[in-house]
């Protein structure tokens, strides 16, 4: 395997040449949002400066290159992940609207009165409150599986979980808040053994390691542009070709149908069919050329750099006293969620801040996860390939500024 | 270091660990629930209440250094005041911390303590932290049962 030329890939990434408040940015937050490279930020552009028009309608050059490049872009990514079929891919806002998407349509389709579906303690809020709200309407029951103390899901909880009501479960690829990799193929595996479908949110997998979802064999998989170094307000539904064909639409109007009458409209079959209104084109292209310039990286190379960088990370921090890493799963992304000693972890938020290192503090969209850990908040460094040791010493040595202020 | 010193003065570190009128009134005339939703921060505010005149007051919640010495500092502050003078000190504090009115002696004089909380003002994301106490503070007096929000707070 080849390793990554780190300098060379810096300089493809614009906003990385920029200071903060006098100093270098080092950028930790990329679990929240990801730094665009250059190439995305042109194929954005250059659909606007050459080729803008509305996709799947027009009879003219600047149309028909609109939609051949859309449809591209949704190519590319069902290489990325290795779906079987194009069709499988549905281009939604973001991973959020994709689940939503999912417990509209087919959540609604399947789950009853009296039905259970299972989630996990470690789940974002997006992959809770849809599915919340969902039981609620449907009168059913939402089961969460409580995690071990390092930050895995425990795996006999949830194989004892399921029975001949549950319906559907829904869990992250990796935590948001504790870079937990979890064992999705086994976790699929228990689910189709008692042929309840699964839905993997995989927003935190994606940019970070090889994805193939019919190695996972899950139902459904999501994702978002933004965390892999796309655009906001992309973000990807695939769904096994057979469940799309049986799902109603989420959304309705114009695109997605075949036929409108004032008496009855004939729908278009999946994709399209969940594609209302004129889609997020150039966010489509944005994402394609992320996702391809990852590739050209080699998802294996950077995957092995990360890994390096989370060594480093966990043995730098935690040899700072007073600061504990919450979250020990031995299958970890570089993700790394901790808290400091009489130091509220919004205090180290803005005080990093100030040395031009920008982390996240807070809850991280997972409320109901801080409660079962028992801390009101984290912090947290979530890195990328961008990303250098030299780096994390900056953390460290923001984090002795910390200590300094609060000893 | 020196500039976020400034923020993180001693007097906040000191009330944000060891914070004054820390828990409950046993009767208190007046309550309120305070809540950050952008970061969580809890609050219970308790106010005791002779005629117009708070006598004592209570919190307590978790939150930053700046949230707990903010609530911290307030509470000192509004023993012996009256509802339109605790009132008052809102109105000025919520200025200064917002729009970095500090031009005048005169007004720093007239915060006393509470203007070591005047470098928020830098810090348009941590507003909400220093403001939180004195919403729930507002709710409380005007007897609204809703919890105190700092939604509507401009940042």
């Amino acid at each position: 395997m080849h390793r990554l030329d780190i300098e060379k890939i810096r300089a493809d990434f614009p906003i990385l040449q920029r200071k903060v408040y006098g100093k270098p940015l080092v950028y930790f937050d990329n679990g929240a949002s990801s730094q665009k490279p250059r190439c995305v930020i042109d194929a954005m552009v250059s659909h606007w400066e050459m080729h803008n028009a509305n996709v799947h309608r027009g009879l003219y050059a600047l149309s028909e290159e609109a939609t051949a490049s859309f449809e591209k872009a949704r190519e590319v990514v069902q290489k990325h992940i290795n779906a079987k079929e194009l069709n499988e891919i549905v281009f939604v806002r973001g991973a959020t609207e994709a689940i939503n998407l999912v417990a509209a349509t087919f959540g609604r389709t399947v789950v009853g009165e009296g039905d259970e579906v299972i989630i996990t303690t470690l789940e974002h809020h997006a992959n809770i409150v849809p599915w919340q709200q969902l039981c609620e309407q449907k009168n059913a029951k939402l089961k969460v599986i409580p995690l071990l103390p390092n930050g895995e899901i425990n795996l006999e909880e949830y194989r004892k979980a399921f029975n001949a009501k549950t319906k559907l479960a829904a869990f992250a690829h990796v935590s948001n808040t504790l870079g937990t990799i979890n064992p999705v193929e086994e976790m699929v595996s228990i689910a189709h053994s008692h042929n309840v479908p699964v839905l993997i949110d995989g927003a935190q997998a994606v940019p970070h390691q090889q994805v193939d979802v019919q190695q996972i064999d899950c139902d459904f998989y999501v994702f978002t542009g933004h965390k892999v170094y796309g655009p906001t307000g992309i973000g990807v539904l695939y769904g096994k070709r057979k469940l799309l064909d049986a799902m109603p639409p989420y959304q309705t109007g114009g695109d997605m149908i075949r036929q409108v009458t004032f008496e009855k409209t004939e729908f278009q079959a999946a994709p399209h069919r969940f594609e209302a209104g004129t889609p997020f084109i150039e966010g489509a292209l944005g994402l394609a050329a992320a996702l391809q310039y990852i590739q050209q990286l080699g998802l294996d190379a950077i995957a092995e750099y990360e890994q390096e960088l989370l060594k480093y990370a966990t043995e730098s921090l935690s040899a700072i006293p007073g600061l504990t890493i919450i979250g020990n799963a031995p299958h970890k992304a570089a993700i790394i969620s901790f808290v400091m000693e009489n130091v509220h972890p919004h205090d180290i938020g803005t005080i990093l801040d100030r040395e031009g290192i920008a982390i996240r503090a807070g809850h991280h969209c997972t409320m109901p996860l801080m409660k079962a850990l028992g801390v009101p908040a984290t912090a947290r460094a979530s890195m990328a390939f961008y990303n250098t040791k030299e780096e994390i010493d900056r953390l460290v040595a923001g984090l002795e500024v910390v200590r300094g202020l609060f000893k | 270091m020196d500039q976020i010193r400034e923020l993180y003065q001693e007097v906040i570190i000191d009330h944000g660990r060891h914070p004054r009128n820390f828990g409950s009134l046993e009767h208190p005339t007046h309550h309120a629930q305070g809540f950050n939703p952008l970061c969580g921060d809890q609050l219970y505010l308790d106010l005791f209440l002779e005629g117009d005149i708070i006598t004592d007051v209570a919190f307590r919640g978790e939150g930053c250094a700046i949230s707990m010495a903010s609530a911290s500092l307030m509470t000192e502050t509004l023993k012996g005041k009256t509802i339109a003078q605790a009132e008052q000190i809102f109105h000025d504090f919520h200025q200064v911390v917002t729009e970095g009115k500090v031009n005048h002696a005169a007004e720093l004089a007239k915060l006393g303590k509470l203007s070591v909380l005047t470098g928020v003002c830098d810090y348009p994301a941590r507003v909400k932290c220093a403001t939180l106490a004195w919403h729930t503070m507002h709710n409380a007096l005007s007897n609204q049962t809703e919890v105190a929000s700092t939604d509507d707070e401009a940042s």
